[in-house]
């Protein structure tokens, strides 16, 4: 392989913040390089610098935060670039893309607006040129009816969709080098494969280096031509992908690699009792309406589902979003109005109001995906965990909650001292845990999971799911597993249920359906989550 | 099982102590500058409010008519020019004639005559001028036509000038922030109190009782509030208690709407759908969840509700709704020294220059606690 020009070179890049506790060096002294029309990924964990790294190249920084070092393109270092020199590289030539296309997008104008304006500007190109110009710019990127989506506001399109007009807006100006950072993780798994493709696509097309900022080793592997792994602000290890994938050098590497979670969940006892039960739930939500408005829309998120949770079994539920599992999982809980029965231990809570679900709801726990948003942040992690003592165990004094909460945590893996911090003092992981020991300090009976791992860094996945597999083991709980991660469900669920608009696709033990998917869609997902090889894109 | 007791109370005694939002907060506003020097400044300011009253000495109540609108100034009164008029003015009411005076250090001795025999009491003419004190009968001629008396002179400072009926300025000054300042905090205190239960009901119950709620801020917002006022004094009278009263009943609406869209927004957040996932009751999760988190906006509103209060209160005791005289608020002040502008400028520039420096100190500090709770805005 000829070695391609240089675009972009990184040299001894240092970030630091400075923060009310002192300076924190992000980025350490680092060294890239990315070649013309070469697709180059940087890797890491969430903290390790990866994308502080390209904020300072185009120097978008926060405005605590200061980079030495020098990044050069094309000659030109921009770190000491002036403003208007900075202008017509960044924006032109190397363009970004960012993970959240919801915010990226500006919500008060319509698409066509948005990429017109800057085609406009940049080119100096008349409105009706540049209008053409924006149209053929959504073609490539494969919008279905252009014409019509040029008037669309955000909020009308899909993440997917979204996310190809961040991909035009880019794309709009002809550049050398197209930063990409995580612009897949947001959306589903399907989703994800067909921008993976599109970007691979116009690559090649159009003969620009993309540089790819990820967790996601899945996606480097299928896609990058070189990878450099980054941990704490350093670079541990770099080369061609495939020579650091199949011979990994570091230690962090590997580990990064085997952070797979593995290990399957034997089936509970045929003869175990079923503890909770849904008959034909069906949850319909009203949209609009109203007095003059007529009547309301209606959507029906969950449509008469069965399912029968026994005791110590682990039932996952996988779909994309809008499948409607999470709401299966409120509504078996009975935090929605549902339709439909629901029994706990033989005894029916369909009808039951709050009054009567509060002695059950020990019972019957939730933990959240988002461990930055389900803990309240003015409360300490000993009041969180304790919270659901006040309720349930009123008769406890101040010295018993606390030595319970001691217990919970010990039990989570966490250091009983760490109780009277508050919530963003810990990481990520922790906070899952915290969130765990809240739910397991009233020793409930089933516990609906729902997505407890999607917002964690592969090898904290790896820890959480083998702590709630001990805790499942140690206490016999019954777990309802939602995800979108197919590895996670493996992993920890012995029956599994697809969902798609609403309805069960397919049902079954976990390794059955795995091995042998019947029904297209469970096929789809499998391959877009499993199978590097069929999704094989920089050929 | 005792182990693990006893290992829990070990940890017990020491577990570490975290830094709660409220802290870090604490430490960004600490870093501010201009925040922390307008705290200081605030905190001097009610201090000299609150205390300073009672070490000047001249009371805020007590007419100097020798003194009508002096200017203010570091040196004494009466200035030497000043003493030939006020012992003419005193003696011209003593119906007698001067027939010379001189004086000697801080005395002042005066002869006068008459045609009439000069009757003793007459000393308590001298008294009564603002100018002299301690007045004795030095000698009276045999005849009684002529006497001597001799007064000191009585050192007067008034170092903000006096005003249009000859009061301290400065007293009144002083006395007035007490009267803002105490309007502003109580008047925003209630505010703030009625508008975070209300507000914070009606986000968090939401529905029905939302729309019924809110409908009724809606109604009283409608309502004018100087005829809302004027209707108060009306019914019960020129009342200091009353002034908090209409201002707070105000202010309140704007604290509950953006009470309510706060709570809105915290209703929907994960933590709290956990806490009814536990079957925590509705005033749990109000008490422990809704109202703490949606401290920090009204702890930001509320330091620019209190400027909004104080020039509230302004504005009605311009217009003769508020404090009543002889007390005083800075707004009365400034109104009455609107008046004199031109003959007596000190009357404007030395209460505006409280209020207004009071007002900047408030909305800096409401700008730097802004920034410490809500840090990623910046």
């Amino acid at each position: 392989m000829s070695t391609p020009e240089t675009v972009l070179a990184v040299n001894d890049l240092r970030v630091r913040f400075r923060t009310l506790d002192g300076v924190v060096d992000a980025v350490k002294g680092i060294n890239l390089r990315v070649g013309a029309g070469e697709t180059v990924a940087i890797v890491g964990e969430s903290g390790s610098g990866k994308s502080q790294t390209m904020m300072a190249a185009m120097r978008l920084l926060a405005s605590n935060g200061e980079a030495t070092g020098s990044v050069d393109y094309r000659g030109r270092n921009l770190l000491t670039l002036s403003k208007s020199g900075l202008n017509e590289v960044r924006g032109r030539k190397i363009t970004m893309i960012f993970q959240e296309p919801m915010t990226s997008l500006d919500p008060l104008y319509t698409i066509g607006n948005q990429l017109i304006e800057p085609i406009q500007r940049h080119r100096k190109l008349g409105a009706s040129a540049a209008r053409e110009e924006a149209l053929k710019l959504l073609r490539l990127v494969k919008i279905p009816d252009p014409e019509r989506r040029m008037k669309s506001y955000p909020y009308e399109m899909s993440g997917g969709q979204r996310q190809r007009v961040m991909i035009a807006m880019a794309l709009a100006n002809d550049p050398d080098i197209l930063i990409a950072d995580e612009p897949t993780t947001a959306l589903d798994v399907t989703i994800q494969a067909q921008i993976l493709t599109l970007l691979a696509e116009l690559q090649r097309k159009l003969g620009m280096a993309i540089v790819f900022i990820t967790h996601d080793l899945g996606i480097v592997r299928r896609f990058a031509d070189r990878v450099y792994v980054m941990r704490q602000g350093e670079v541990v290890e770099e080369g061609a992908t495939e020579a650091v994938f199949s011979a990994p050098n570091h230690a962090y590497t590997k580990m990064l690699l085997s952070a797979e979670p593995t290990g399957r969940k034997a089936p509970p006892s045929p003869n175990a009792p079923v503890l909770l039960e849904g008959r034909n739930v069906e949850v319909v939500f009203k949209i609009g309406g109203g007095f003059l408005a007529g009547d309301p829309m209606q959507l029906r998120a969950v449509d008469r589902i069965n399912i029968a949770l026994k005791k110590g079994q682990t039932i996952g539920i996988v779909g994309e979003s809008g499948s409607g599992k999470s709401t299966l999982g409120r509504a078996l809980l009975r935090l929605l109005p549902s339709e439909g029965g629901v029994r706990f231990e033989n005894r029916d809570i369909s009808k039951a109001d709050r009054g009567e679900m509060r002695p059950l709801r020990r019972e019957l726990q939730l933990v959240f995906q988002d461990p930055f948003g389900s803990l309240s942040p003015r409360m300490t992690v000993g009041q969180i965990i304790t919270e659901g003592l006040l309720v349930h165990e009123p008769s406890l004094s101040r010295k018993q909650r606390d030595e319970r909460a001691c217990q919970a945590l010990e039990e989570v893996g966490l250091d009983p001292f760490v109780r009277n911090r508050y919530p963003h003092e810990f990481s990520g992981g922790q906070r899952q845990r915290i969130a765990i020991a809240r739910a397991m300090i009233l020793k409930p009976k089933v516990v609906v999971l729902d997505e407890p791992t999607s917002a964690l860094d592969r090898s904290v996945q790896k820890q959480i799911v083998e702590l709630l597999r001990k805790l499942q083991k140690d206490h016999d709980l019954s777990y309802l597993f939602i995800s979108h991660d197919l590895a996670v469900v493996r992993a920890m669920a012995d029956y599994l249920i697809v969902m798609k608009q609403g309805k069960i696709v397919e049902e079954g033990m976990t390794d059955a359906i795995f091995d042998n998917p019947r029904e297209e869609y469970t096929q789809t997902l499998m391959a877009a989550a499993m199978d590097p090889t069929k999704f094989r894109l920089s050929a | 099982m005792t182990d693990a007791t006893a290992a829990s109370a070990t940890v017990a005694a020491k577990p570490v102590v975290g830094r709660s939002l409220w802290g870090d907060a604490w430490a960004r506003l600490k870093a501010n500058k201009a925040a922390m020097i307008s705290l200081y400044y605030l905190i001097l300011m009610a201090v000299v409010c609150i205390v300073g009253p009672f070490f000047v000495s001249h009371q805020y109540t007590t007419i100097y008519p020798d003194y009508v609108r002096t200017a203010p100034s570091f040196s004494s009164y009466p200035r030497p020019e000043m003493i030939e008029t006020a012992l003419s003015d005193a003696v011209k009411r003593m119906r007698v004639d001067i027939k010379e005076w001189h004086q000697e250090g801080s005395r002042v001795s005066v002869t006068v005559t008459s045609s009439k025999k000069v009757d003793e009491r007459n000393v308590r003419y001298l008294e009564r001028s603002d100018a002299f004190d301690s007045v004795t009968v030095d000698s009276t001629s045999s005849d009684g036509l002529e006497m001597v008396m001799s007064a000191s002179v009585k050192q007067q400072y008034f170092l903000f000038g006096t005003d249009n009926v000859g009061r301290d300025l400065l007293s009144r000054t002083l006395m007035a922030g007490r009267i803002s300042l105490a309007i502003g905090l109580l008047a925003g205190i209630v505010a703030v109190v009625i508008g975070v239960v209300y507000g914070a009901t009606a986000g968090f119950m939401g529905g029905k009782t939302d729309e019924v709620m809110m409908r009724i801020v809606d109604v009283l917002y409608s309502l004018p509030f100087i005829f809302f006022v004027i209707m108060l004094v009306v019914f019960f009278g020129r009342n200091f208690v009353l002034m908090f009263l209409a201002v707070g009943a105000v202010l309140w609406l704007d604290m509950a709407r953006i009470v309510r869209g706060q709570a809105l927004s915290i209703r929907r957040q994960e933590y709290v759908q956990a806490a009814e996932a536990m079957g925590v009751s509705s005033r749990g999760i109000v008490r422990r969840h809704v109202i703490p988190n949606l401290l920090g906006p009204v702890v930001i509103y509320m330091t620019l509700l209190v400027p909004q209060v104080i020039l509230l209160e302004s504005f009605l005791s311009f217009l003769g709704l508020g404090v009543q005289e002889p007390m005083t608020s800075w707004g009365v002040l400034i109104s009455a020294g609107a008046a004199n502008i031109g003959s007596a400028n000190w009357m404007l520039l030395f209460p505006a220059f409280f209020l207004v420096s009071t007002l900047f100190a408030l909305n800096f500090i409401g700008d730097g606690l802004r920034d410490a709770l809500d840090p990623k805005d910046r």
